[in-house]
């Protein structure tokens, strides 16, 4: 019997036996709530598609009823191995619609503690790419290192996690007289972790096999799908947003930024480590230059004086007339801060790339609309890129490179 | 090299007359406002002769309880927002494409850029916007079965009961 040429080709695609494979949403290789729906044929992958949402919180939605100070509270839930880069990053967003300025002592604060934020970040994000692909005691390190971080932030913030420390015009309080002190000391130990986590990792057999060539992205590729942070720096991309558009007082400290050409996982890898020397650079410099110095004996102020935006010391509120009217008008349903009338788009440097916020207001205490522009949803939607005809393993290692946070994914 | 912000709304106004509705500044920021059906030749125009290279962001705003004197900056319910920005000149834009409530619909600008996919089905999800000629425009963050678009204007805080109507496992299944 003749067969025409165009069942033939019907029939194939089915008779090459594909398999449908679910990884996640509980799946320990999706670091956080993914779901990955993956066609393979043998191991390798036909056809991939994420799933994102089950972390969806509605934090947008939230926001248009909670009003600016409140709304950093939010902001640290959304990344959650970063969350003091988007306190920061909201303030700064904040302080621009309002047109704000903070002191300088505010802003080396500010500066030194996103810093060693980004540390907490991209050390964890080097540790799970090592367990992913096997080495388990690089992220049992990175591990120890993060909490000795989480330390400082508790000293300053009053928390490790949830920390909330920003307000608009400033931070909630200073930082205690041993600060630096402090870090200084977490500084002289911590290069000795990057040197170890580079000895076992870097020149590793296994770990380059599995990295090198993996998830690789080219230039055009990463800008068209707007790939911000160590990711677009990794496909050679010099784009740092600390200094195209220098907030904070990023413009007067020193320091590179770190790229490679290659544009694949082992790349990543390697920014990511040199991002962290760059780093530790700034946070000295930063230090060496905070006004005040640990002490602050001069008093000097971390926080706006324009006490329209900013609450007045306590102090002052009890022995000053206008002081406590302030107060009163800032912490009433009704009043609070309000800003002008528009809409700014403020973007910071978090530890994955561009977090963008779009705030829009109404001349009312609540913003009219919050939008967050979370790196990691634009970063992961390259995914089905890396990993479809490459095979199961290199998807593990490719999405481990990528650092997906689920709660800023989703929001 | 800095971009030269007059000469290149000079020549968008040429290209595309009165697709152009206006261009407003705030602090420092421009913001490009133009008609729904003008989006994809402008923003073609954007990536290829400005060199915005980079599409950052796609969202929405739905102006449906702005305050009146805010509300007449909004031809239309939605502004579908597209945030641009340039690697040669460091500069940044922001174009607002207008979109009425019916027919709630935009091209869709996949054929310009990659990022375009995931945003704007968020924004689909979110708003209820259509982009035509998106690849795959379904739900991104609710699930597929969701009704109703949340971040609307209209569509309450609490939700419409959703939580309600799920399947609850309190009790133990007779046997």
């Amino acid at each position: 019997m003749e067969t025409k040429p165009e069942s033939i080709e019907k029939i194939a695609p089915k008779a090459a036996q594909t398999l449908a494979l679910n990884l996640g949403p509980q799946h320990p290789a999706t670091h956080g709530t993914l779901r990955l729906k993956v066609e393979l044929d043998g191991e390798t992958i036909v056809r991939c598609e994420p799933e994102i949402g089950f972390l969806h919180t509605g934090f947008e939605k939230l926001g248009e009823y909670r009003n600016y100070n409140q709304f950093v509270v939010i902001s640290d839930r959304m990344n959650y191995l970063s969350p003091l880069n988007n306190n920061i990053g909201f303030a700064v967003a904040c302080e621009e619609l309002f047109g704000v300025q903070v002191p300088p002592r505010g802003q080396y604060l500010r500066v030194i503690m996103a810093e060693l934020s980004r540390l907490a970040d991209h050390v964890i994000s080097v540790g799970l790419q090592g367990m992913d692909l096997g080495a388990f005691s690089v992220m049992l390190w990175t591990f120890i290192e993060r909490e000795k971080l989480y330390d400082i932030f508790e000293a300053v913030t009053g928390a490790r996690l949830t920390t909330s420390w920003t307000r608009v015009g400033g931070v909630f309080r200073d930082a205690p007289p041993d600060f630096p002190a402090m870090v200084r000391n977490f500084l002289a130990k911590f290069p000795a972790l990057l040197d170890e986590c580079e000895r076992m990792l870097s020149r590793n057999r296994i770990f380059m096999d599995r990295c090198i060539g993996v998830g690789a992205l080219t230039k055009e590729e990463a800008i068209s799908y707007g790939v911000t942070g160590p990711m677009l720096r990794a496909c050679g991309v010099p784009y740092d947003i600390r200094k195209a558009r220098p907030y904070l007082c990023y413009g007067q400290l020193d320091f590179e930024i770190p790229t490679r050409p290659e544009g694949d996982v082992y790349a990543r890898y390697l920014v990511r480590l040199a991002e962290m020397r760059q780093s530790i650079r700034i946070i000295t410099q930063a230090l060496d230059k905070l006004p005040g110095g640990g002490e602050n004996k001069e008093n000097l102020p971390v926080s706006s004086l324009d006490h329209k935006v900013m609450l007045p010391p306590k102090d002052m509120v009890y022995n000053d007339m206008e002081s406590l009217i302030h107060h009163f008008k800032l912490v009433m349903p009704g009043h609070g801060v309000i800003p002008p009338k528009g809409e700014v788009y403020s973007c910071t440097e978090a530890p994955n790339g561009e977090l963008g916020f779009y705030i829009v207001s109404d001349g009312t205490g609540l913003p009219y609309r919050v939008r967050v522009r979370p790196p990691s949803f634009y970063n992961y939607a390259t995914f089905p890129k890396q990993a479809t005809g490459r095979m199961i393993s290199d998807a593990v290692a490719a999405l481990a490179s990528l650092n997906v946070i689920a709660g800023e994914l989703d929001r | 090299m800095a971009l030269d912000l007059p000469s290149l709304l000079a020549s968008l106004k040429e290209h595309f007359g009165d697709d152009l509705l206006a261009q407003t500044e705030f602090r420092g920021q421009h913001v490009l406002r133009i008609r729904s059906t003008a989006n994809l030749p402008v923003l073609r125009y954007l990536r290829d002769e400005a060199q915005f290279e980079m599409l950052t962001d796609v969202t929405c705003v739905d102006s449906l309880r702005l305050p009146p004197g805010m509300q007449k900056e909004y031809p239309e319910r939605f502004a579908v927002v597209y945030q641009l920005y340039s690697l040669t000149h460091n500069e940044r834009l922001r174009v607002k494409a207008f979109v009425p409530e019916e027919p709630c619909e935009i091209d869709s600008v996949t054929p310009l850029w990659e990022a375009a996919n995931w945003g704007e089905r968020e924004v689909f999800d979110m708003f209820g916007v259509v982009f035509k000629g998106h690849p795959d425009l379904k739900r991104i963050l609710m699930p597929d079965n969701y009704t109703g678009h949340p971040l609307r204007k209209d569509y309450p805080l609490k939700g419409r009961g959703e939580r309600d109507r799920f399947q609850k496992y309190t009790e133990m299944p007779e046997r």
